[in-house]
């Protein structure tokens, strides 16, 4: 097993890990281990190997300027006893030893169940986006984008610069706390500037609020055409398209986290000021310390970075800025918080957990995630609860289980 | 007097426990700390397998084996009961001797199995290396997924009007009632104590020790193994010895999955993965299945088995406390005996003939009357 040793480890290549490491950078010596091709994140994924967002690109180049030790392709699947991390990688496991560790490991869309949510043609919306950014030709393609959160109208608004038809955007939120949440932008007009030009390319897609799909069949499997219904102001239209991207707003991803031992409550990462985590030399930024968009992400990395690096007043100097992103996140949260409708879309037969077929109707007598993943194997397959944990939480108020090794699949020669 | 008896532990001795004794007439409550089948059962491996070590340990699987035969037509899908026999698995010609061994003495007691040569056990397990020698193949034993299993016992005995209590930590044992950390009692007139390692904490004097272990489950490859495969080494590398050790053992799920055995340690108090013991193990695994190497993995966990000295459970009455039984430390065989152990429990509160001799696994080989 090869070993790596860092001064400052950053685990993430995304918006807050690149922030980190390049504050960090200045100082020490800096690793970054990324699980994808190349630095980016979810936000700045490469499109055919070109980012396209020119502030993300200059981050990148910066990133890559030679100060920094960068492994891609490599998956953080769990710790040692000894404190350190195991990683996959094409090449085998590598043993990443720190003394100073950034958590930068970002977020992943929650899902949620409804009839239909199965089908092959419903996909993840940011997932859509990702397929589209890897090479998936969507032109012509009549797509139906639903779910909660900023992202739908950016995953619409790329999925129709490649040419795709967008029948219409579906947003359970509604109207009323759009436009608020509209209105309280003005203290970041870079945001508004952004969310112009963003309505203004997708004038033609009708944007619903108070709306979301409450069932998708395909009737005829000859064909690739599904039937999707979306309760629209409280009125049930039936639409016909060729795919459904649907998300509903993110999730941290705090695995890592958790396996390290590290503080959570409901579901984020719990940070001070200087982003360090319940565990002295453990910091955590982005996402996974609460959902705050690319902004914060970016300020909560330089502030661990320049902490995890030792400068502590240089450091200090970001918290009002973090505080004005933070106030971002937390007015986005409360705009798209998911309605009690929701939580009654799914029927008996429809399945929750999707690596274990386990269905609706079998989790509803459970008291708890432990009680329902023991009886059924509900979040005990390849995905380790990652779509089906966030899904069960919101439907029955579950806590999610505690977090094994691996936290990802790995063979079995690189546990 | 509200209940005839009341069983400490929800965990698969516990639930057989009650199925047996509910199905008597009696009126029964399980009493469970954490949740049903949370415990060591929903860390084991399912395996229902007829043991060789020794008489009594034959007597008792056996028995148990037969039990499980007969509750199989009335168990659910869900429990996923596979009768895909085990082959202990010979790597060399001096465990070829043990396998004629192992073979005639199954033989004399009824048990059928085969011996394989080289060419029939890879031909039976394409995935096994080239040149182990052989290995006996059982045909009778079984594998269960021993989660919903306990909870079927538990559900029947609740249709035999038995009642669960979860959530409720039971500190003491007493003749006619049981003490929950709340300082409430709950009258009874017998107790079982199926609290599997932490019996001995309730009925001081029984030893019984926590032997760690892990398993590590993989994603679905159907097909890759068709039997359970247990190293014949096993009892030599692993059961015998006191120190750490770890051995082959491959199960199929009938999900298509692989679930990857086995490591005991003792002396190991927390739940953690011991990674140093982990790749002993999957080292162990690869020398007699090189293709795992390449299975992907999803989960990897602990669990500690209730050892006792003799590597027999206690079945029966308490020494020296009228109206307790025991029915604790199964070690690795639980799921196997369980079913067996609520009979002898059963029988001992009724105060019938047991269908085998039950002194072998009496609490008071550990513990004598003054």
């Amino acid at each position: 097993m090869s070993k790596v040793r860092a001064e400052v480890l950053v685990i993430g290549g995304g918006a807050a890990g690149m922030s980190a490491a390049l504050a960090a950078s200045a100082y020490a010596d800096v690793t970054v281990v990324d699980d994808n091709p190349m630095l980016g994140g979810q936000i700045w994924r490469a499109e055919l190997g070109k980012i396209k967002s020119p502030d993300a690109k200059r981050l990148v180049e910066q990133v890559n300027s030679g100060k920094v030790n960068i492994i891609n392709n490599a998956q953080v699947f769990g710790s040692d006893s000894h404190g350190c991390l195991l990683a996959e990688t094409p090449d085998g496991t590598i043993e990443l030893t720190f003394e100073k560790l950034i958590l930068a490991t970002g977020a992943r869309e929650r899902f949620l169940p409804f009839p239909g949510w199965t089908l092959p043609n419903v996909l993840g919306a940011g997932g859509l986006q990702a397929m589209v950014k890897g090479g998936l030709n969507i032109a012509d393609t009549r797509v139906i984008v639903a779910g909660t959160g900023p992202l739908l109208l950016a995953v619409a608004d790329h999925l129709k610069a490649k040419g795709a038809k967008v029948i219409c955007i579906a947003e359970q939120a509604p109207a009323s706390k759009i436009r608020g949440f509209a209105l309280g932008l003005w203290r970041f007009p870079a945001k508004i500037a952004q969310g112009v030009a963003l309505r203004m390319r997708l004038r033609d897609v009708p944007y619903w609020t108070d709306s979301w799909v409450t069932d998708c069949v395909n009737d005829d499997e000859t064909t690739h055409t599904i039937s999707v219904t979306v309760s629209q102001s409280g009125v049930a239209r039936t639409l016909e398209c060729d795919l459904l991207a649907c998300g509903f707003h993110l999730v941290p991803n705090t695995e890592v986290a958790a396996v390290l031992g590290c503080r959570i409550d409901d579901g984020t990462v719990r940070v001070d000021e200087f982003q360090q985590t319940s565990i002295a030399n453990i910091y955590c930024a982005g996402e996974p310390t609460g959902i705050g968009g690319v902004e914060a992400s970016l300020i909560e990395g330089k502030i661990a970075g320049l902490a995890a690096a030792g400068q502590i007043d240089e450091a200090r100097r970001h918290f009002a800025e973090n505080g004005k992103t933070r106030r971002f996140g937390d007015a986005l949260n409360a705009a798209f918080t998911l309605r009690d409708e929701l939580r009654s879309l799914a029927s008996a037969d429809t399945v929750v957990c999707r690596c274990e077929d386990v269905e609706y109707g079998r989790l509803i007598e459970f008291a708890n995630s432990r009680e329902a993943k023991l009886q059924t194997r509900c979040g005990m397959g390849p995905c380790q609860g990652r779509i089906c944990g966030p899904a069960n939480e919101f439907l029955f108020g579950w806590k999610p289980g505690t977090v094994r090794p691996p936290i990802f699949p790995v063979k079995m020669e690189d546990l | 007097m509200k209940f005839d008896v009341a069983i400490v532990g929800g965990g698969i001795v516990g639930a057989a426990c009650a199925y047996s004794l509910s199905r008597e007439g009696l009126k029964v409550v399980v009493i469970e700390s954490a949740g049903i089948a949370s415990g060591t059962t929903a860390a084991g491996m399912g395996h229902i397998v007829v043991m060789d070590d020794s008489e009594a340990q034959f007597a008792l699987t056996r028995y148990s084996q037969q039990l499980w035969n007969k509750l199989v037509p009335g168990l659910p899908k869900l429990a996923e009961f596979e009768n895909c026999g085990t082959i202990w698995v010979a790597a060399d010609d001096e465990e070829m001797a043990e396998v004629r061994r192992k073979h005639s003495f199954y033989a004399e007691r009824g048990i059928r199995s085969e011996i394989l040569d080289e060419a029939s056990l890879s031909a039976a397990e394409p995935n096994l290396r080239r040149g182990l020698a052989g290995g006996l193949l059982v045909s009778g034993d079984s594998v269960v997924y021993q989660l919903f299993a306990t909870r079927f016992l538990i559900d029947t005995a609740k249709r035999n009007g038995a009642e669960l209590m979860v959530g409720k930590d039971v500190v003491g044992i007493d003749a006619d009632s049981v003490l929950i950390s709340d300082g409430t009692t709950i009258k009874c007139g017998n107790v079982v104590n199926a609290a599997g390692f932490t019996a001995a904490g309730l009925s001081p004097g029984l030893k019984i020790a926590k032997r760690k272990g892990h398993l590590i489950i993989t994603e679905r490859y159907p097909n890759f193994a068709r039997h359970q495969l247990v190293e014949l080494g096993y009892l030599k590398s692993a059961h015998g010895s006191a120190t750490d050790s770890v051995a082959f053992n491959v199960q199929p799920r009938s999900t298509g999955q692989i679930l990857l055995g086995s490591s005991r340690q003792f002396g190991a108090v927390d739940g953690e993965i011991d990674h140093a013991i982990l790749r002993r193990m999957t080292a162990r695994a690869f020398e007699y299945m090189p293709a795992l190497r390449d299975l992907s993995t999803v989960r990897v966990w602990t669990g500690f088995r209730p050892a006792t000295p003799d590597n027999l459970p206690y079945i029966g009455a308490m020494p020296g406390q009228a109206n307790v039984y025991i029915a604790a430390g199964h070690e690795g065989l639980g799921i196997t005996t369980s079913l067996g152990t609520g009979e002898l429990i059963a029988d001992a509160i009724l105060g019938r003939e047991p269908a085998i001799p039950a002194e072998p696994y009496s609490p008071a080989r550990e513990i004598k009357e003054h």
